[in-house]
């Protein structure tokens, strides 16, 4: 097979993979520590789903009034239903005022207070003094944060000496010996291989939203980084913790942000009621995000749910008049009137929860060094493999994600990466050599794909697995629902060796990337109903009707998903860090989480 | 003689029709397509998308035709809600985003869609946009001082100069007011074009900001700026309702005014 396929070699000390938030900060601080930067992206840097992120980014900065990074790391941790790890909150709490502020001195166009600071706006969770009040704390260009952070990530990046393999599709790790040597991948613009050799490959290839048939994820959302970790016989965690954001356009799925109700937009049912009141008396429509997800399918079950079918909710921002529209939302209103038809100054925005995140990823330190369990030792690092991003479980969001603090965890482990590689990488390292066969089994899955003459359309198969993940594994999940869930997603994914490909080209075959990208779904698709099926309790995004509880003395603890050779899933459990990092703070023991 | 023929490889076929069986809603989309991988000429592929089964923009369409009808239609898209600037194309004769382009609005039962003007193809509707990346990197788009800020402390700007941001930064580098300049079609090799001027505008009046000089110095040139002669397709295109062709006379008024002191 090694004949057949002509493989470009390139040697550097670090790979990247993806050019989102974490990709870039990461590729722009191996550079300035010395090491010599690849980073391949699938998709042209500024395509990449941060520039999607509207609301904000978190940072204790008190432009907008006290705030302390340790009332940040209890919202967090509580935010998490103390699924998170308290050593790695801590490192992202502390570490995201130098994080913005490094951010705005690259050249981010936040929006300014009165005097000239960066305007900070509140969003769900956020509190001051340990849940008692509303803190201002998510940085914003007005709803447009992420584009104004990935473009400026993107312009600074071009300064530095990193070389980017851009509408490059990474096929697969290889690995040797558990230690990772380096990633395969496939060039779109001429259809030729490239294998690269790093001392490091830091995956940063984002989130799997592509699994369910309805989310705000852009279409290439699809986990490929998960998937590789996954066929290289490395588990995933947590993976049966899926954010729905309560406010997706009802359906196109487009995002509206939170950052609506942080500058005081109010959901309201069929009646007019603003009904978080009743489920969250204190944050009311800014609670968390799982929260608010399920306060709003309540009300759809019970009968107050708004249009014609009584299957959604509405959004209203009339009240916030055209200033607050136009100089700090001006993003979700055009979004509104070409999705939905509406005109936000009068009219509601008809939403819906709507997959958004992956709290669930490739489990790593705070380093962002990729770890798993072998045997007593809970923490151990796999050598040269790392993640950072949506794609890494470190774990700062445990089972539910406070808004804005993704774009926070980026930009902080993409920094904390470089740093860490910078101190065990030593430039121009010798690459080992590689036994012969260390590619085949992902040049024969290539040309197995791309000649693939099965029965099922891409598109079908992929459309069977999404109905599956939205039907079976929602925002309330019950055993019996989870179950026949496991048993139609491996009755599915078991045809992925049947699918057809039309176009056997390597240049631009999106139809092959297409079905590649199934493959990485579908791998990620089972875990996540089998680790959602197994764990018997109510936490975060994981609302088990059958089991509406939180239950800390059996299930404080991080699920391990292996996925074998044969489809079969296997777990494994690491303890949560109930410690932090110095004793500047203290650890927040477990407690009833109400808002 | 000078040879005013078209090269025979550009003439463009008629392709495929791909009906929809038993549709009785449908709207006919004609899709440029070529691929590189044989010596065929370009054609256009017909489909007859049923309409009753679509969403209702073209980038659905596309979606619909490639899932459902052709597999090997080949184009780029990303987030599907006009903010990553993938799936660019003409559209009817228009610029746009195909994700934004809402079917009905359109007029007519044909959509005619073909990839951005005037670039290479890679493939079908996927124009190479490697020259414009470059002419974009060219301008030096980050922040540059000479000042040192304090680690801790953010920048000070003023809402009003933030202000002046506004327009400028929401660019998406998309390329569709780029591709549609009929100077950047004649001179794309040494003119910036309106997207990448925007960038260096949004540079130029950013307070913070500290190399404004050697900012308008590198832009003055015959060709750089100058070739813009505010025909002004950029901003009638822009998906995003922004005005490359304003920032550029703001530029031109500000290598003016430096000569003026």
């Amino acid at each position: 097979m090694t004949q057949a396929y002509k493989i470009t070699e390139h040697k550097f000390d670090a790979i990247v993979v993806g050019a989102g938030g974490a990709g870039l900060r990461a590729t722009m601080g191996l550079a300035t520590k010395g090491l010599s930067t690849a980073c391949i992206t699938k998709v042209f840097p500024t395509r990449s789903h941060t520039v999607a992120a509207q609301g904000g980014m978190s940072a204790s900065l008190g432009n907008m009034g006290e705030d302390n990074w340790r009332w940040h790391m209890y919202d967090t941790i509580k935010g998490s239903d103390w699924l998170g790890d308290q050593d790695a909150i801590e490192y992202m709490c502390r570490e995201a005022v130098p994080s913005v502020i490094e951010l705005e001195h690259y050249g981010v166009p936040f929006s300014r207070t009165e005097d000239g600071k960066i305007y900070q706006r509140p969003f769900g969770g956020m509190t001051t003094n340990f849940g008692e009040g509303t803190a201002q704390r998510t940085c914003a260009a007005a709803d447009r944060t992420g584009h104004a952070i990935l473009h400026t990530l993107y312009q600074q990046s071009l300064q530095y000496d990193a070389s980017f393999f851009i509408e490059y599709f990474a096929i697969d790790l290889v690995m040797e010996n558990g230690e990772c040597k380096g990633v395969l991948a496939w060039n779109l613009a001429d259809g030729t291989l490239h294998l690269f050799r790093g001392q490091a490959v830091i995956l940063a290839t984002g989130g799997y939203g592509r699994a369910y048939f309805s989310c705000t994820s852009a279409h290439t959302c699809t986990g490929d980084g998960n998937a590789m970790v996954l066929r290289a016989g490395l588990p995933l965690q947590d993976m049966e913790f899926v954010q729905f954001h309560p406010t997706g356009i009802y359906g196109a799925g487009c995002l509206i942000t939170e950052g609506v109700r942080g500058e005081g937009g109010i959901l309201r049912n069929s009646k007019g009621e603003r009904f978080m009141e009743r489920y969250a008396p204190n944050a009311k429509d800014l609670a968390s995000r799982d929260v608010v997800s399920r306060s709003m399918t309540i009300e759809v079950r019970e009968g107050r749910g708004v249009g014609a079918e009584g299957d959604h909710i509405h959004l209203h921002l009339e009240h916030l008049g055209a200033d607050v529209i136009n100089k700090r939302l001006p993003g979700i209103a055009e979004s509104a009137e070409i999705f939905a038809g509406v005109d936000v100054s009068k009219e509601p925005i008809p939403v819906i929860p709507t997959v958004h995140y992956n709290m669930g990823g490739i489990p790593t330190n705070y380093h962002g060094e990729v770890v798993y369990k072998d045997g007593d030792n809970p923490d151990k690092v796999v050598p040269g493999l790392f993640a950072i991003g949506e794609a890494a479980c470190v774990s700062v969001h445990g089972a539910n994600r406070l808004g804005s603090n993704s774009l926070l965890d980026l930009i902080v482990f993409g920094r904390a990466v470089a740093n860490r590689c910078g101190d065990i990488i030593k430039p121009g390292a010798k690459h080992s050599e590689l036994p012969k066969d260390a590619l085949d089994a992902s040049l024969d899955r290539l040309d197995k794909t791309r000649y693939a003459q099965g029965d099922i359309k891409t598109a079908e198969l992929r459309l069977e697995m999404q109905k599956i993940m939205q039907n079976n594994a929602a925002v309330f999940r019950t055993g019996e629902v989870l179950q026949e869930g496991c048993e139609k997603i491996a009755a599915t994914a078991a045809k992925i060796d049947n699918v057809h490909v039309s176009d056997t080209s390597m240049v631009w075959n999106t139809d092959l990337v297409e079905t590649l990208e199934l493959q990485n779904l579908m791998g990620q698709a089972k875990v996540t109903m089998f680790s959602a099926e197994n764990r018997k309790e109510s936490r975060g995004a994981h609302a088990r009707e059958d089991f509406p509880d939180r239950d800390d003395d059996q299930w404080m603890k991080h699920t391990l998903a292996y996925l074998d050779e044969g489809g079969q899933v296997n777990f494994d459990y690491r303890p949560v860090h109930m410690y932090t990092l110095s004793d500047e703070c203290e650890v927040i023991p477990p407690k009833p989480r109400v808002y | 003689m000078a040879e005013f023929r078209l090269p025979k490889n550009s003439k463009i076929s008629k392709g495929n029709h791909h009906k929809a069986d038993g549709a009785t809603n449908t709207t006919t989309f004609k899709v440029y397509r070529w691929s590189p991988d044989d010596d065929q000429n370009p054609r256009t592929d017909t489909y007859d998308v049923d309409m009753d089964t679509c969403g209702p923009m073209v980038l659905d369409a596309l979606i619909k035709i490639k899932d459902e009808m052709d597999a090997t239609l080949t184009f780029r898209r990303s987030c599907r809600e006009g903010i990553c600037g993938s799936c660019a194309m003409n559209i009817n004769g228009t610029n746009t985003l195909a994700c934004t382009a809402s079917i009905k609005k359109l007029k007519g039962k044909t959509i005619s869609i073909y990839p951005l003007p005037h670039m290479e193809v890679i493939k079908d509707l996927v124009p190479d946009l490697t020259h414009f990346y470059a002419q974009y990197a060219s301008i030096r788009p980050w922040m540059q001082t000479d000042s040192v800020p304090l680690p801790d402390k953010e920048r000070l700007q003023s809402i009003e100069d933030r202000e002046k941001l506004d327009g400028l930064y929401e660019c998406i580098l998309c390329a569709c007011c780029q591709t549609s300049c009929p100077s950047y079609w004649w001179n794309g090799d040494r003119y910036l074009g309106p997207a990448v001027l925007l960038q260096a505008y949004r540079w130029l009046a950013d307070s913070r900001d500290e190399y404004t000089g050697e900012r308008l110095e590198d832009l003055e040139d015959p060709f750089k700026v100058y070739r813009c002669h505010t025909i002004m397709n950029c901003a009638n295109t822009c998906p995003k309702g922004l005005n490359p062709g304003k920032a550029i006379g703001e530029i031109k008024k500000m290598i003016a005014e430096r000569h003026a002191l």
